[in-house]
């Protein structure tokens, strides 16, 4: 018997439910020397905004426990220059493109969808909760209101399926959930980094340029599974799975709190051979479970009452 | 093109002060290495620990050369021969020799001084090695194994070698080189390119910075580099860690 690997998300096929999280994996290039970008269902690209951005300045990244913090702040080249160079090499591979978009204001959220909307992609991952820059981003995903606002302009503009990408950095992630879902998103992305900071004890300095950045790693992956856990109460939408995934066991974990797919990122820069070891033993669990349809395990979390 | 290589610790000695020499055997076929080359070392963290290769010993081993900076580090020095180890190798981009003219100057700064080693085994040049004091001096021996040009060590403090900054000795020599490949401090690398600009000698220098994913595409990495009006961000890991001074370096 084969185990049954794939995943309908808005009538789009995933041969598997394994993707990689925007902002790890770039556009692809760099992980294709190491492994066949066909084995994964998806690609989840580095964040886009309309125009090119810089980024913030270095030191970026610091290690903190079981976790990184990040402050890229969104260095990309542009949606347009996405279109014409990246696309054509992410069609070489039968995998499906999602694009996760950003902007600062609601008209930039709904032309970047438009323009994005008009290419050769899969899904929009639009992007309202990077802690990483200072206009727009996280500010459009900590308040209800805003959420609604912003989702329901570009979903005007959108005809590819628009996935909301939520921020952990809220008080109750379900009502900004609910927002997102009556302003006509069409799935769930979760979740982004937490806002974190350190400071050097010798020189005083925060380790980050930016002051603070996003969290992610190991770190926050029991964060990840309540928050999943808590929307797909709330919710019947596709949820991608995202927050520390490190190894198969965590993939699956994910996927029976709720997430119909699930993806990997800061995990790639220990071993960029994660996806491939991820879908692997995911085959095993399946086998030794007799677990036909992958999909079967999703938000099948046991309580016991008694 | 970067490899994913498990290879086995055949030597691992402490050579200064909290500063190790690591030979490294593995499938490295295929593998061209370049002069400042680095690997990134799967050690005991989340993060890999980049570190520049000091030497190809042969064609499936290599000599790395580290300093004790942090817990990665630590565990790095703390591993024995025989132990195992996942690296990625080679990456980056090396230092560009076809430039270095008659006489090319090779100057390193502390831990900056190992990427140099393997460029003299490359090509003959003159090199300056400043450390902070006796206790730091590393490679001196290897250095003048490889080359029969002048070794100019130095130490800060003058407890070893001649006193002062590499930048004092480079002052009064610099007429002599075609070229100058550095590695070191950036305040160091940044007196260098001062004085070869001002000589309007070629010079490359290679820079560190912390990494995420090394291979560019985490864009963590980030350092500003000229272009025509303004800066932009490259990035370490990919577009450097060798990058002409005049890219960095503004006077």
């Amino acid at each position: 018997m084969k185990e049954n690997l794939n995943c309908n998300i808005c009538g789009i096929n995933f041969k598997n439910p394994i993707i990689t999280a925007s902002g790890t994996f770039g556009f692809g290039r760099e992980y294709s020397n190491f492994f066949d970008l066909n084995f994964l269902g998806g690609i989840s690209v580095k964040g886009l905004t309309l125009n090119p951005r810089d980024g913030n300045m270095p030191p970026r990244i610091c290690e903190t426990p079981m976790g990184i913090l990040n402050s890229v702040g969104l260095q990309n080249p542009g949606v347009d220059e996405f279109i014409k160079t990246e696309i054509p090499f992410l069609r070489r591979y039968s995998t499906n493109i999602i694009v996760n978009v950003s902007g600062n204001s609601i008209e930039d959220y709904c032309r970047i969808v438009e323009k994005i909307s008009n290419s050769d992609i899969d899904i929009i991952e639009m992007n309202i909760s990077c802690p990483n820059i200072k206009a727009g981003g996280m500010a459009f995903g900590t308040s209800e209101s805003m959420v609604y606002e912003v989702v329901s302009n570009a979903k005007k503009y959108s005809k590819k399926p628009l996935f909301v990408k939520l921020s952990p950095n809220v008080t109750d992630i379900s009502l900004i959930a609910k927002a997102a879902e009556n302003a006509g998103a069409d799935g769930f992305s979760l979740i982004n980094t937490l806002l974190g900071m350190r400071i050097n004890i010798n020189n005083r300095n925060p380790m980050l340029a930016n002051i603070i950045g996003g969290l992610s790693g190991p770190a926050i992956f029991p964060i990840a599974i309540k928050m999943i856990y808590q929307i797909r109460q709330i919710s019947k939408l596709p949820i991608i799975g995202m927050g520390g995934i490190s190894s198969w066991q965590d993939a699956i974990e994910m996927m029976i709190a709720g997430a119909n797919i699930i993806a990997v990122g800061t995990a790639l820069f220990a071993d960029p051979y994660v996806p491939i070891k991820i879908l692997n033993g995911m085959k095993t669990y399946m086998k030794n479970n007799n677990i036909i349809n992958i999909n079967d395990i999703v938000n099948t979390c046991v309580i016991n009452n008694d | 093109m970067p490899k994913n290589v498990f290879c086995k610790i055949i030597s691992n000695l402490k050579i200064a002060e909290n500063i190790y020499s690591m030979n490294l055997v593995g499938n490295f076929e295929n593998i061209k290495i370049l002069p400042g080359q680095f690997i990134h070392i799967k050690c005991i963290n989340l993060l890999r620990r980049p570190i520049s290769i000091c030497n190809v010993i042969s064609e499936n081993c290599i000599n790395i050369v580290f300093e004790i900076r942090g817990e990665g580090t630590r565990w790095l020095a703390e591993r024995k021969v025989e132990d195992s180890l996942d690296i990625i190798i080679p990456l980056g981009n090396g230092f560009n020799l076809n430039m270095s003219g008659k006489n090319p100057l090779f100057i390193g700064g502390g831990i900056g001084v190992p990427p140099l080693l393997f460029c003299t085994k490359q090509i003959n040049g003159n090199a300056i090695l400043g450390f902070n004091n006796i206790k730091k001096v590393i490679l001196e021996n290897e250095f003048n194994n490889y080359t029969k040009n002048k070794v100019i060590v130095m130490t800060n403090d003058g407890s070893y070698g001649i006193k002062g900054l590499v930048t004092d000795t480079l002052e009064k020599s610099i007429k002599n080189y075609t070229s100058i490949y550095a590695c070191g401090p950036k305040l160091m690398l940044k007196e260098i390119a001062k004085l070869a600009f001002k000589n309007n000698i070629f010079c490359q220098i290679s820079l560190e910075e912390h990494m995420g994913c090394g291979i560019g595409a985490c864009l963590v990495c980030a350092c500003k580099v000229k272009t025509n009006n303004s800066y932009i961000y490259k990035h370490v890991c990919r577009d450097g860690p060798v990058f002409d001074a005049k890219e960095i370096f503004e006077f």
